[in-house]
């Protein structure tokens, strides 16, 4: 498959202190990677080693197959970076930004004036277009700051903290739009400190955790290999007392908890809803409500830093 | 607070070569700026008090040239020089209000765009850092430029209209030359202005810190290169080489000084009968005055010295500018 951006060794030191600690990363055209840790676990930083806006203490990257220090104008023009609170200049309406950027990126008049107008509407931003940005929503913005960016036509976008500050229903529809551009195949690096929030959208995922990448892999493959599944299932049932034994003979239930008196939450190892149904009914119970969880990303990064532990502590 | 620096790979920048031209992106980082500066506010209250002080200035110097009219060769250099109590003539002010115009305008710069979050927006772009800062750099000159020219012209008008004779060619040579060096001193205070922007986060700071610096060279320079002078060349038994050499050092001492360069060069153009501007200070340039007026050609030379300075001046503190931000890791 086709490599996006490769990276090898990455370090950041500020002074003493290892930001980004020998970092590896690949991603490949077509999918969505989420950088994923706590608040000051070296996402930022990462990125900006990414795009050449600080320089690297040691390692290589490719984007794209270029070198971004070397070729960081041919970088810069084919990838789209959506910084962490993006800002505008609020005087200036949204097409007015947009035009400078465009003007930056070398498009002439008549060519930047088409491709703002089609981002800025597919952004739903075509009502406010000839507004100051000033009076724009923090939604808004983030918005505003995707439509400069596709309006470059970018191979690969690299957002820091996309959904950082927006209020949840902003959020959703942010995702929305994220999963929109992946189905028309762009390539998209994302991160966020929220890992419940945007694991949804991630076809892959790596945790970050102290400048360094303790996990990698798609979200369900990570939730096999740490929790041993990870999904939860609720199930709602009357029935006689052998309702519970039956559930937890399930093949993959690894745990059963009663949350009611007719509830219960199952941990399993995939979406196992069907044969769970299929136990309820055996057990001669009736089953009034059956829900799945996928394995969240929380409880993994948890869970790992658990184990991280308890074995340090056994060592 | 000083904004953050990076540790970066032993010189890994500087030892790559870069792809494609430094100044791509250049104009259009040049002719947003000009569009910001001539469309604020800020801009209006600088023309504003720089167009009163010209009618002022040219107002009460018209009124004592009229007498004059007909007798004198360079009457239209009167209108820029002639003071009446309590105001100093127009070039006094300019002294001291053309760094003032320089600092409002370049204080923000960089600090600016950093505040506002648009910083890696822009440097994420396809240009490199040399175009944003030369193009910021230039689009104040250029603003600058034209608030001068504006004022130029309605000083010319002005005097046209209340001495009633239009300048001379060599009057008007002199007036241009002059326009020319007066842009090169607002020049280094643009440059200063902008490397307090880099150095300093916060707007506010980075404008005290220039005004600090004008203020400074405003004020204490002057007094400063004195004591040291004395300090350096003792006057022991009073001998004239000893005080001469005193004067000397006291003076190439004061010339590190933006405003004595803009103010000793101007001297010698606005008032052609200047021969000299050797070791005599500008507030004894009376005693200087030996008669014939000197040609175009040697004014000019005799501040060619302090034009070269003053260039001199912008560029060190422009590449200063330019080496920190180089440098400066952006995360806003
Ligand atoms: N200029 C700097 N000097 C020193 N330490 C820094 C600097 N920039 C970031 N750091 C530190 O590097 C770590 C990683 O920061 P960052 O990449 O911004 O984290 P994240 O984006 O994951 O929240 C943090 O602990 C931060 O304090
Ligand atoms: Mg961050």
């Amino acid at each position: 498959m086709d490599i996006v951006l490769e990276a090898r060794g990455l370090t950041k030191r500020y002074g003493d202190f290892v930001a980004v600690d020998r970092l590896d990363l690949t991603i490949r055209r077509g999918e969505v990677f989420g950088l994923l840790g706590p608040n000051g676990a070296g996402k930022t930083t990462t990125i900006l080693m990414l795009l050449g806006l600080t320089e690297p203490s040691a390692g290589s990257v490719q984007v794209l197959g270029l070198d971004p220090a070397r070729q960081p104008l041919s970088v810069k023009a084919r990838v789209g970076y959506l910084p962490d609170q993006v800002g505008f200049y609020d005087t200036l309406s949204a097409r007015e930004n947009l035009a400078y950027i465009a003007r930056l990126n070398g498009l002439n008049r008549k060519e930047a004036g088409a491709r703002i107008e089609a981002a800025l509407t597919k952004m739903g931003l075509e009502e406010v277009m000839d507004k100051a940005v000033g009076a724009f929503s923090r939604g808004m913005r983030q918005r505003l700051g995707l439509a400069e960016i596709l309006m470059k036509h970018p191979e690969l976008i690299i957002m820091d903290e996309p959904t950082l500050g927006l209020d949840p229903e902003a959020a959703r529809e942010f995702l929305e739009i994220i999963r929109d551009l992946r189905s028309e195949g762009i390539t998209i690096m994302l991160s966020s400190h929220l890992l419940h929030q945007v694991q949804a959208v991630c076809d892959r995922v790596g945790l970050f955790s102290k400048g360094k990448m303790v996990l990698e892999g798609p979200v369900d493959v990570l939730a096999r290999e740490v929790l041993g599944g990870g999904y939860h299932i609720t199930v709602e049932a009357e029935g006689d007392a052998g309702l519970e034994a039956a559930l937890s003979e399930v093949e993959g239930v690894q745990r059963v908890q009663r949350a009611g008196p007719n509830r219960f939450v199952l941990e399993t190892t995939g979406d196992l809803r069907p044969a769970v149904a299929r136990a309820v009914v055996e057990a001669g119970g009736q089953l009034l409500a059956l829900a799945s969880e996928a394995p969240n990303l929380e409880e993994v990064y948890a869970r790992y830093f658990q184990k991280e532990a308890n074995h340090a502590r056994a060592a | 607070m000083l904004a953050q620096r990076s540790t970066p790979a032993s010189g890994a920048a500087a030892a790559t070569r870069r792809e494609g031209s430094p100044w791509t992106g250049l104009w259009a980082v040049v002719s947003k700026e000009m569009a910001d500066y001539l469309s604020s506010t800020r801009m209006l209250i600088l023309e504003l008090i720089t167009v009163l002080t010209a009618a002022g200035t040219v107002f009460t110097a018209t009124a004592q040239l009229r007498e004059t009219v007909g007798q004198d060769r360079f009457l239209f250099l009167r209108l820029f020089t002639t003071s009446q109590e309590p105001l100093p003539a127009f070039v006094g002010f300019l002294v001291f209000l053309v760094p003032i115009i320089a600092i409002a305008l370049a204080f923000d710069a960089v600090n600016g765009e950093l505040n506002a979050r648009t910083m890696s927006r822009l440097l994420a772009q396809p240009i490199y850092r040399d175009a944003l800062l030369l193009g910021k750099f230039l689009a104040s000159l250029f603003t600058l430029a034209l608030v001068l020219t504006t004022i130029w012209l309605l000083i010319a008008g002005l005097g046209l209209l209340r001495l009633g004779v239009p300048p001379g060619g060599e009057e008007t040579a002199r007036l241009l030359w002059f326009l020319l060096l007066t842009i090169a001193y607002g020049a280094v205070w643009l440059a200063l202005g902008m490397l307090a922007s880099i150095l300093f986060r916060q707007p506010a700071t980075a404008a005290m810190a220039a005004l600090a610096t004008w203020l400074f060279f405003t004020v204490f320079w002057g007094i400063i290169a004195g004591i040291l002078a004395q300090i350096l060349r003792p006057v022991r038994i009073g001998l004239p080489a000893e005080l001469l050499a005193q004067a000397q050092l006291e003076q190439a001492l004061s010339r590190l000084s933006p405003n004595v360069l803009y103010t000793e060069a101007t001297i010698a153009l606005l008032r052609p009968e200047v021969r000299s501007l050797g070791f005599v200070l500008p507030s004894q340039l009376q005693g200087a005055i030996l008669g014939a007026p000197l040609p175009l050609g040697e004014s000019i030379m005799l501040g060619w010295p302090h034009m070269v300075g003053l260039i001199a001046g912008t560029l060190l503190l422009f590449a200063l500018g330019y080496v920190l931000f180089q440098r400066q890791e952006i995360r806003a």
